[in-house]
């Protein structure tokens, strides 16, 4: 790899780049996809190649191939820097990058039971098992199940003297059932519609015990289907982990991402309400019990890893203190506009794509005092929210709307009977606000989303968020009409 | 465009099916995809991102009577090609039978399409995008605004070989140009083209249009959530048609019963008729499918009846009729899609849209849809980039943006107006052509800051 390295940040400097770096990365991927019992798509796919951004004077160039020579090297390189000059012509603020020492060293995803080890024969069974035990259920209509890993190689090298390898593994599963009756479709997942999904090994689908869960969560699709429909109005909520992560990605996580703040994905995703003012300002994000970490060293998690993109060690940054804005996912280039260093939360998806300022693991931090089930104990009237279906939120990350697959009444303590097509909606910092209960450790679990999109050509991040169960007071409750 | 690169291709692909063969497969298919892509991103009226790349990949489907595996690779030589083989015949040795399994589809012709292919296109540089991209940043400085968007520039090339006897190889290329203004006192706007040929693309007055909504847009005052007729422009009708081409007009969602059609009946109003033809000069044409199948113009509504869906060769044989080609690459627990929609213009000009509202909204673009419920169609979003109260039929001024959760199915019935002029735009996954449109009730669930 050296060579390759080498050869490609000699030519950019001396083609005139000022600072430059390599990544060359390969990404190894394998999937099992059934449905209703077949086994429809079973794939494996490998993917190499390197990528070399530069800046020269100020502005960005970045060219890949997959083409793994020293004479692929200078020619990226070269062309690399070409567009970096083609940048220049419409350069107003010429990029500055904030100081670190140089990246040296390696990090491996710890793992317990290689997941590509594991012979497909027993992948397969595992999860035919759980999409049996799914599919077997009377008035189920189709069920589908899916495992995957991802795991990459990836060195990397700049102009500084920085030169880091990782290997980064990760893991996901699911099992879902889908019941149908007339225009009525009702589905019930775990862990989550998307995956239950972790860095680590084979030993974390063996922990999701799948094959456990799929018949309640069956028999539950099938109940929805005869359930009453959720009701509309002013609400008490709980939300569960399977829910609340995705709360936590897009209405933290993405707002303190210091990218969008400065405008630069704008013409895509949009920018944030998370503006500079308000962490000069101590701006109240939400209530006192609500502390967010973006944390890139919590086991487990998608967002774990040794170095970010650029050479950035992994850390762990606080978002959110105590219910107040406290800091950013940053970068080398834009933290310095804020007067602090990188956060080190860039991240590229595959050799072919520049880092972005991506999640690392946003997590909403666990308070001591009550578990999640002490919660629902502790809520006389309300609902409880499980299970992501549907998610939208405006483009300052302010009015969002999700939808659940399943909302359980509370009332005088204990869940009761199912509601079918819950909705909620609110503003992000007063629904935050409006938290009065976050579980503690009992109900603490990492999960994450490995679709995570954004950017110009588009992006596949993978994310993680720890988050127990929380409640909220006065949520809107019940959108739309059918 | 069958030139050089498409030929390379499918002498890969021909060669990835040798492999195959003789590492045991009964039946085998190499999908070659190969490209050039280059994009220059801008913000804050100046270019911050800009990137190319050169990529090209195999996807082999390998099948042992009735087991079928996929494995694919970046590597093209023949050792990559033989390790690929091997991979795929390791999980096709493994995996059960898929009992209806029908085969990978035979030889069909596709005619090919001059219209997708742009030498102009595929020979822009990095400076000719910049040139483009400054004549957006001055159409956004002449105007007080500021400027943020991107230009992208593809070669894309598909091959595809069977075991069966299919061929098929192309070249085309596209080009996108996007760009948001932002202008003091909370002004946005939105403009985009996308086009076979970049040289056709107005960029100057894509900018123009973006920056002269932003002005447009400042001061924008709240109105309550609740039932508006609306005027949606091209850019928020593409959500449409996108949506319901994800959620129902492909084969298997209507196997899966999670599809909102039934041929026959009546999800639009007489103004709506929607094709999927990917031979349209008028779209981004791609005239034959992943499966190597020759793509076929369909019907999707006509004058608002339902009258067909997109099939790919194994849901086809479920149903007994021949594919359509609309396959995706394998494996695709999606089904069929269908990548080149195509709305049918009406008879109202463009700009008299709005005369037909007494009190409603001008809607420039959706943001971040999605599904609440699926089979309904009922989807939730936000407006974003220009959104306006009409009264007596003119602009009285901009309003906050709005949520609405609305069905997109309810929506074509609603449909009263439908503009004489089109756009050609980017849609989920193919290019999209579409007029806009008035309807005559849209349902806003909320509302936000700006």
């Amino acid at each position: 790899m050296r060579d390759l390295t080498d050869r490609a940040l000699d030519t950019a400097a001396a083609l005139g780049a000022g600072y430059a770096d390599i990544r060359i990365v390969r990404r190894l991927e394998e999937s099992v996809g059934i449905k209703t019992g077949r086994v429809e798509g079973v794939a494996s796919g490998e993917s190499e190649g390197f990528g070399v951004r530069v800046l020269v004077d100020g502005a960005w160039g970045f060219a890949a191939s997959h083409v793994l020579t020293t004479a692929e090297a200078d020619r990226i390189a070269g062309e690399a820097v070409r567009i970096a000059r083609a940048s220049a012509t419409a350069l107003r603020e010429p990029a500055l990058l904030s100081e670190r020492p140089p990246a040296r060293g390696t990090y491996e995803t710890p793992v317990m039971e290689d997941p590509f080890a594991v012979p497909l024969e027993t992948k397969i069974a595992d999860l035919l098992a759980a999409d049996q035990a799914a599919s077997s259920v009377e008035g189920v209509t189709f069920t589908e199940s899916m495992y995957a890993a991802q795991r990459e190689w990836k060195t990397f090298a700049d102009t500084d003297g920085s030169y880091t390898e990782q290997t980064i593994t990760h893991v996901g599963a699911s099992v879902e059932a889908n019941a149908i009756d007339g225009d009525e479709h009702q589905r019930r997942s775990y862990p989550d519609a998307g995956g239950g999904w972790n860095a680590g090994g084979y030993e974390y689908i063996r922990s999701l015990d799948l094959a456990g869960h799929a018949g309640p969560l069956a028999e539950e699709s099938v109940a929805l289907l005869s359930a009453p429909q959720c009701p509309s109005g002013r609400f008490t909520i709980i939300l569960d982990p399977s829910q609340l992560y995705l709360q936590v990605h897009e209405s933290c996580g993405h707002p303190s991402e210091l990218d969008r703040v400065f405008g630069t994905e704008a013409s895509y995703a949009g920018t944030s309400f998370l503006t500079p003012d308000k962490l000069a300002d101590g701006f109240r994000y939400g209530s006192d019990l609500i502390t967010i970490v973006a944390d890139a060293t919590a086991p487990g998690g998608m967002g774990t890893f040794g170095w970010d993109d650029e050479g950035v060690a992994a850390q762990a940054v606080p978002i959110v203190q105590d219910g107040i804005f406290v800091g950013y996912l940053s970068s080398r280039e834009t933290a310095p506009r804020i007067g602090r260093l990188s956060g080190g939360a860039m991240r590229a998806d595959g050799w072919n794509r520049i880092p972005l300022i991506r999640m690392t693991n946003v997590n909403l931090l666990p308070r001591p005092g009550m578990s999640l089930e002490e919660i629902v104990a502790d809520t006389d009237d309300g609902l409880y929210l499980s299970s992501n279906r549907s998610w939208s939120i405006d483009d300052r990350r302010l009015n969002f709307q999700f939808a659940t697959e399943v909302a359980y009444e509370i009332k005088g303590g204990k869940k009761g009977r199912l509601f079918k097509n819950p909705t909620y909606t609110g503003i992000t910092y007063e629904f935050w606000r409006s938290c009065d209960a976050v579980g503690d450790e009992r109900s603490y679990v990492m999960l994450g989303t490995p679709n995570c999109g954004k950017g110009e050509p588009g992006q596949t991040g993978h994310v993680g968020h720890a988050v127990p169960g929380a409640r909220f007071r006065d949520v809107q409750v019940g959108v739309g009409r059918w | 465009m069958r030139d050089q690169r498409a030929e390379d291709a499918l002498a890969l692909a021909e060669r990835a099916i040798g492999h195959a063969e003789r590492a045991g497969a009964t039946e085998a298919e190499a999908l070659v995809m190969a490209g050039e892509a280059a994009l220059t991103r801008f913000a804050n009226s100046q270019i911050h991102q800009n990137v190319a790349e050169t990529d090209a990949s195999v996807n082999l489907r390998f099948i042992v009577g009735k087991r079928v595996a996929v494995a694919s690779s970046g590597r093209t030589d023949d050792e990559g090609l033989r390790r690929l083989a091997e991979n795929a015949a390791a999980i096709a040795g493994v995996v059960e039978e898929l009992p209806d399994w029908a085969g990978l589809p035979g030889a069909t012709t596709a005619q090919d399409v001059a219209a997708a292919y742009s030498r102009a296109t595929a020979e822009a540089t990095p400076e000719w995008r910049a040139d483009g991209v400054r004549a957006v940043i001055g159409a956004a400085d002449a105007a007080g605004v500021t400027a943020y968007g991107s230009y992208a520039t593809d070669i894309e090339t598909f091959a595809i070989a069977n075991s069966n006897g299919a061929r098929q190889a192309g070249t085309r290329t596209n080009a996108q140009l996007l760009t948001v203004s932002m202008g003091p006192n909370g002004g946005s706007g939105y403009a985009e083209a996308a086009a076979v040929d970049a040289t056709t693309i107005d960029a100057a007055a894509i900018g123009r249009e973006a920056a002269d909504k932003a002005r447009a847009t400042q001061h924008a005052v709240h109105v309550d959530a609740g039932d508006y007729p609306v005027v949606l422009e091209e850019y928020a009708v593409v959500d449409i048609l996108d949506m319901l081409g994800y959620l129902g007009f492909s084969a298997l969602a209507v196997q899966e019963e999670r599809s909102f059609v039934e041929l026959g009946k009546r999800i639009g109003s007489d103004l709506v008729t929607i094709v999927d033809d990917g031979r349209d000069p008028a779209g981004l044409p791609l005239w034959f499918d992943f499966e190597g199948v020759a793509k076929q113009r369909v019907p999707l509504v006509d004058a608002g009846i339902c009258r067909g869906v997109v099939y790919d060769s194994q849901t086809a044989a479920r149903d007994g009729v021949a594919s359509t080609g609309h396959g995706l690459p394998a494996p695709n627990p999606y089904g069929p899609f269908p990548l080149n929609m195509i709305m049918s213009p009406g008879d109202t000009p463009r700009e008299d849209l709005i005369a037909g509202l007494d009190r409603g909204l001008l809607v420039t673009r959706f943001h971040y849809t999605n599904p609440v419920h699926p089979k309904l169609a009922i989807v939730t979003g936000m407006t974003r980039d220009g959104t306006f109260l009409v009264e007596d039929g003119r602009i009285v001024g901009p309003v906050r943006n709005l949520r609405f959760t609305q069905s997109y199915i309810a929506a074509l019935g609603a449909v009263s107006a439908v503009a004489s002029e089109r756009r050609t735009l980017k849609g989920f996954l193919g290019g999209v052509v579409v007029p806009a449109v008035r309807i005559d009730g849209w349902t806003f669930t909320g509302t936000t800051e700006h």
